[in-house]
């Protein structure tokens, strides 16, 4: 094990050593260069390397992904907006978006945001706090493989007389109820889905609410208590608008990750028993059936979602610079 | 399929083999090579460490070393790598279906080359070799073996009530329904298994229509040239909703036949009193029975019969499955690797350590009667037929094992589950 | 004053507390059932390990721990989440700097078309990426998987980044220039020290997403055992039909344990008062 020192070392300072060497030197370069040139320049550098990145990893894919979309399952004949037509019909697909809107963009955001701010603005004023993040953020830690078997500890089923082994229906059947299978009635097994996603995402949103939190001025707090103003007031008049952007950042990208939600209802349902969303549905196209027209027109589905919500961005952009 | 679907008579093939064996060296023969091979299988846990003690003689013999992947999404990262341009050398194929599929774009060697095919002709059933051809090319080969269709029960418990293990479909119901009205019941069935949940549901059907309208219906039906809803599969359909559809028949009725995971299913036979006294699933649940129940013994707490006739012109037919090997790369460490693997010495390390049957006839020893059995009724069957679902196309496959939650959860729409199918089976197969 | 802030401070405990316990029953379900006999662990609640016999076992740890590879695979874990932790925050804080502070045209317009890539499914790029690696010869290196996790990543760490950097005060910059700090200087000496709580959660995050992440791996990496992260071994402790799965309780914390030691060292960046005096009024 000794001989991967020099390894891990190397993949520690060689990307180091070559990203800091790539902005001095591409600055010493501009400072050769005449005044006027300089500002219409500079952007380009420090963009630049971004640009390449999500150029090749992500905006390349995409195109072609758009392309596909138009072709056949083998990707060998163009086909019009046939998949188009063929996903818009199926009514998984109408389930999936059903899903993904009501259950996942709508619940699972505001539970993920909601609880995340709570748990944030509340730990920030109790001497555990420390402790507090620790635990709500540990689920982020865990990988979905392990996070199916974790929730079998408390979703699991067994019939009526049979001892139970999930922690939910121990408690049920302990208070003389009937034990149920959540996972497999429709529709509230979407809501135990998303609670497994919650439970793992609200670190996610208490983290970086969090840190936003940190940089309000605690000047402004205190002058505020000593105008009088309760501590409801000094969150909805101070905090509130102060970690508006962040709660923006947050909250784009949960919905984001609710529009693509993909691992927890991979592993714990497949998408069965109406809980099927739009990233399994393009999984299933992609490999099961192999039809990779109509797995490009689902994923071209999940790109135009997001329209809205950069619209919503564009405007809150907008105020943030014309505020500074 | 034909008539070469139907296994010959194995002593036939044993004197044929010998007189082969005879002639020749054969490529199996392998010096020193060196170098690596990379296979991806989809195999983890006790599953990899037996795959890896059954390579080690040959990493040893050649001083070619084996990388090993695993991953239990084969389909996707298999699909992808091929696709992307880097397979692995050589690879386990999800099933015959998408074997097929890389079949007819190239992407997998014919073994025909590779393998000492007369040699391969007699050592494995001719039901085997087929099930891996397409288009009259060996383009994939079976390294390990299951039955499918066994019905577990608990001898003790059976001896104790006075039941006997039934010879007919009629006396298997007639059981039940006695084991019912006797207050307990008498089926315990799980259907969960992570994202190929229902598939322990398309065993059951394969083993009625296989039993019911025989040998032909059912091979027009994973071929798709029978439909979903003709009588016949649906008759199917219904002969299984005697027991599925009749909450006094399972144990914790729909909600724990859907819910439950399918290798925790049996269970309940081991408690005491015993929740249920049947439990129809492949030779692997062995494995399953004694890891969750350590004090049971093979044989004495659990045996199993074959999933009886139904119609006595189909007699002897039995089920089963097994896993596929391909070849991505032609090169001397994967082809030496490749006719190792078709050994029975290779083959008889796995089977020795437990949880595999060897499609080879020539491995004769297993670690114990019910393994030895379950060979036994795999290699010598009447009537052979590889897993039906197994067969079909991924999208036809996948729309079954979710016809078989829908159908649980729901047997009342019967007709509009099998509709949905007859429209994937004219979707899928191309 | 004092005594109505102690007493106003009780639904806060209560809140917190309540929440907190409620997120940490998987965890501590879990936790029990890592140190309960495999048989037991599918067939009895974890709850019943505290009646008598207690029945508790290592055996799930051991089985874990023995697994052939398990150091190497930590190491390769290493070797692959440092470098793809470190490049994107780099890259993305670039950019985000030019995003927040430069003027240059379609600014925006391609600032929200970074944000909105978030949403572009991995599995779509994966064949394409895959093909481009086959023909530069970088499949099976660890420096795919940097680069991969780079790209995927970018997204998400400029969106947020340039949040937090486009908060920073004007005059901040103002007082810099009239102080005659060039670029590099303001970069480096104002912008990224002020920006460590973002900093902080960004590399939390990005650990993460990198140690957890199995697709990317078996892809571009491949799952053979010289190379093979923590998550490929992990996941390979389950055999193909899902049997043993008792094991991933104990592999659940094993693997869960550097990411966790991470945030609690990088905890302590998220403190109040950075920007204190840099400030005016």
């Amino acid at each position: 094990m000794i001989d991967r020192v020099p390894q891990v070392a190397a993949a520690l300072l060689l990307p180091a050593a070559a990203l800091l060497g790539y902005i001095f030197v591409a600055e010493w370069l501009l400072q050769r260069l005449p005044e006027g040139a300089r500002p219409r320049l500079r952007p380009w550098i420090w963009i630049g390397p971004a640009l390449a990145f999500v150029g090749f990893f992500l905006i390349a894919p995409a195109i072609q992904t758009i392309f596909l979309s138009l072709m056949d399952a083998t990707s060998t004949n163009f086909v019009g907006g046939d998949n188009y037509v063929a996903i818009l019909t199926d009514p998984n697909v109408h389930a999936a978006i059903r899903n993904n809107l009501l259950w996942w963009i709508v619940f699972f955001t505001s539970f993920v945001l909601i609880n995340g701010l709570a748990i944030a603005v509340l730990a920030d004023r109790v001497r555990y706090e420390g402790l507090a993040k620790s635990l709500i953020f540990l689920p982020q830690a865990i990988s979905f493989v392990a996070a199916g078997t974790i929730w079998k500890f408390i979703y699991s089923y067994q019939p009526p007389g049979v001892e139970q082994t999930g922690t939910l229906n121990a408690l049920v059947v302990f208070f003389g109820g009937e034990p149920q299978p959540w996972l497999t009635q429709s529709p509230t097994n979407n809501l135990f889905l998303i609670v497994v996603a919650v439970w793992a995402w609200c670190g996610f949103a208490t983290v970086i609410l969090s840190a936003a939190l940190k940089g309000v001025p605690v000047e402004l707090l205190e002058a505020a208590r000593l105008d009088g103003a309760s501590e409801m007031m000094v969150f909805r008049r101070i905090v509130f608008p102060l970690l508006l952007p962040t709660i923006t950042v947050v909250a784009t990208t949960l919905v984001i990750f609710a529009l693509k939600a993909f691992d927890v209802v991979y592993v714990m349902t497949n998408g069965n028993f109406d809980t099927e969303v739009l990233a399994n549905r393009m999984y299933k196209e992609m490999f099961t059936v192999r039809n990779y027209g109509r797995a490009s027109a689902v994923a071209v589905l999940l790109l135009a979602g997001i329209v809205p919500v950069l619209v919503f961005n564009v405007r809150r952009l907008r105020e943030q610079e014309a505020i500074r | 399929m034909n008539r070469s679907f139907f296994a010959r008579p194995v002593a036939a093939l044993i004197v044929l083999a010998l007189a082969i064996s005879a002639c020749g060296p054969s490529p199996r023969a392998t010096g020193s090579i060196g170098g690596s091979v990379s296979v991806l299988a989809t195999w983890g846990g006790a599953e990899q460490e037996s795959f890896l003690a059954m390579v080690k003689p040959f990493e040893d013999k050649t001083g070619v070393k084996v990388q090993y992947e695993g991953t239990r999404d084969l389909n996707a990262i298999l699909t992808t790598r091929v696709q992307g341009g880097n397979p692995p050398d050589v690879a386990g194929l999800p099933g015959p279906g998408q074997m097929a599929q890389f079949a007819t774009q190239g992407k997998l060697i014919d073994l025909g080359s590779v393998l000492d095919m007369n040699a391969m002709r007699d050592e494995y059933p001719e039901s085997f070799l087929k099930l891996a051809q397409v288009d009259g090319k060996q383009v994939g080969i079976f390294i390990k073996a299951a039955l499918k269709g066994p019905i577990w029960y608990n001898p003790k418990q059976f001896q104790a009530k006075g039941y006997a293990v039934p010879k007919t479909w009629d006396e298997l119901i007639t059981l039940s329904k006695r084991i019912a009205d006797s207050g307990t019941t008498p089926w315990c069935i799980g259907f969960e298994s992570a994202a190929a949940s229902g598939w322990p549901g398309t065993d059951w059907l394969e083993d009625i229509v296989l039993r019911q309208s025989g040998p032909d219906v059912y091979d027009q039906w994973w071929q798709g040239t029978k439909k979903w809803t003709s009588p016949e599969i649906k008759k199917a359909w219904e002969t299984w909703g005697t027991i599925i559809a009749d909450p006094k028949m399972v144990l914790g009725g729909k909600s724990a036949m859907l819910a439950t995971a399918f290798g925790d299913s049996g269970n309940p036979m081991f408690t005491n009193p015993p929740r249920c006294f049947l439990h129809h699933q492949a030779s692997f649940i062995t494995d399953f029975f004694t890891k969750a129940n350590p004090s049971i013994k093979s044989g004495e707490d659990f045996n199993f019969f074959m999933t009886p006739d139904i119609d006595s012109r189909y007699s002897g037919a039995v089920t089963g499955a097994g896993d596929l090997f391909g070849m991505f790369k032609d090169t001397p460490q994967s082809r030496a690797l490749m006719n190792y693997l078709t050994t029975p010495e290779a083959q008889a390390i796995w089977v020795k350590r437990g949880g595999a049957l060897s499609p080879n006839k020539k491995v004769t020893e297993y670690p114990d009667q019910i393994s030895s059995d379950s060979a036994k009724a795999l290699t010598t069957a009447k009537v052979f037929r590889f897993d039906a679902s197994d067969l079909m196309p991924e999208a036809m496959n996948a729309a079954f094992w979710k016809a078989v939650l829908d159908y649980t959860n729901d047997p009342t729409k019967l007709d509009s589950i099998l509709t949905t199918l007859d429209q994937v089976q004219a979707s899928s197969y191309k | 004053m004092k005594l109505s802030g102690r007493f106003g401070q009780l639904p806060v405990h209560v809140t917190i507390i309540t929440v907190v316990l409620i997120w940490t029953i998987p965890t501590i379900a879990t936790i029990v059932n890592s140190f309960r006999p495999p048989a037991l662990v599918g067939t009895t609640g974890w709850w019943t390990a505290f009646a008598p016999p207690f029945a508790f076992s290592l055996e799930n740890y051991e089985r874990v721990l023995t697994t052939n590879n398990m150091g190497t695979s930590f190491l390769n874990s290493l070797t692959i989440v440092i470098p793809a932790t470190l490049i994107p925050i780099a890259v993305a804080a670039f950019a985000a700097y030019a995003f927040a502070w430069m003027n240059f045209p379609l600014r925006n317009t391609l600032f929200l078309m970074v944000v909105g890539l978030i949403v572009v499914p991995l599995q779509v790029t994966l064949v394409p990426v895959l093909q481009a690696y086959q023909n530069l010869g970088l499949t099976g290196t660890f420096v795919a998987v940097w680069l991969a996790h780079t790209g995927y990543g970018l997204p998400f760490a400029i969106y947020l980044l340039r949040n937090f950097f486009g908060a920073l005060p004007r005059d901040l910059f103002e007082a810099a220039a009239i102080d005659g700090a060039g670029m590099l200087t303001t970069f480096f000496r104002l912008v990224l020290p002020l920006s460590v709580p973002a900093l902080a959660s960004l590399t939390i995050f990005q650990f993460l997403w990198v140690w957890n992440d199995l697709l990317v791996a078996l892809i571009f990496l491949g799952g053979s055992p010289d190379v093979a992260p923590l998550t490929v071994t992990v996941s390979n402790l389950v055999n193909s039909l899902g049997q043993d799965w008792q094991r991933l309780t104990a592999a659940a914390f094993i693997s869960t344990a550097l990411p966790l030691v991470v945030f609690l060292s990088l905890q302590r960046y998220f403190v109040r008062g950075i920007l204190a005096g840099s400030v005016k009024g």
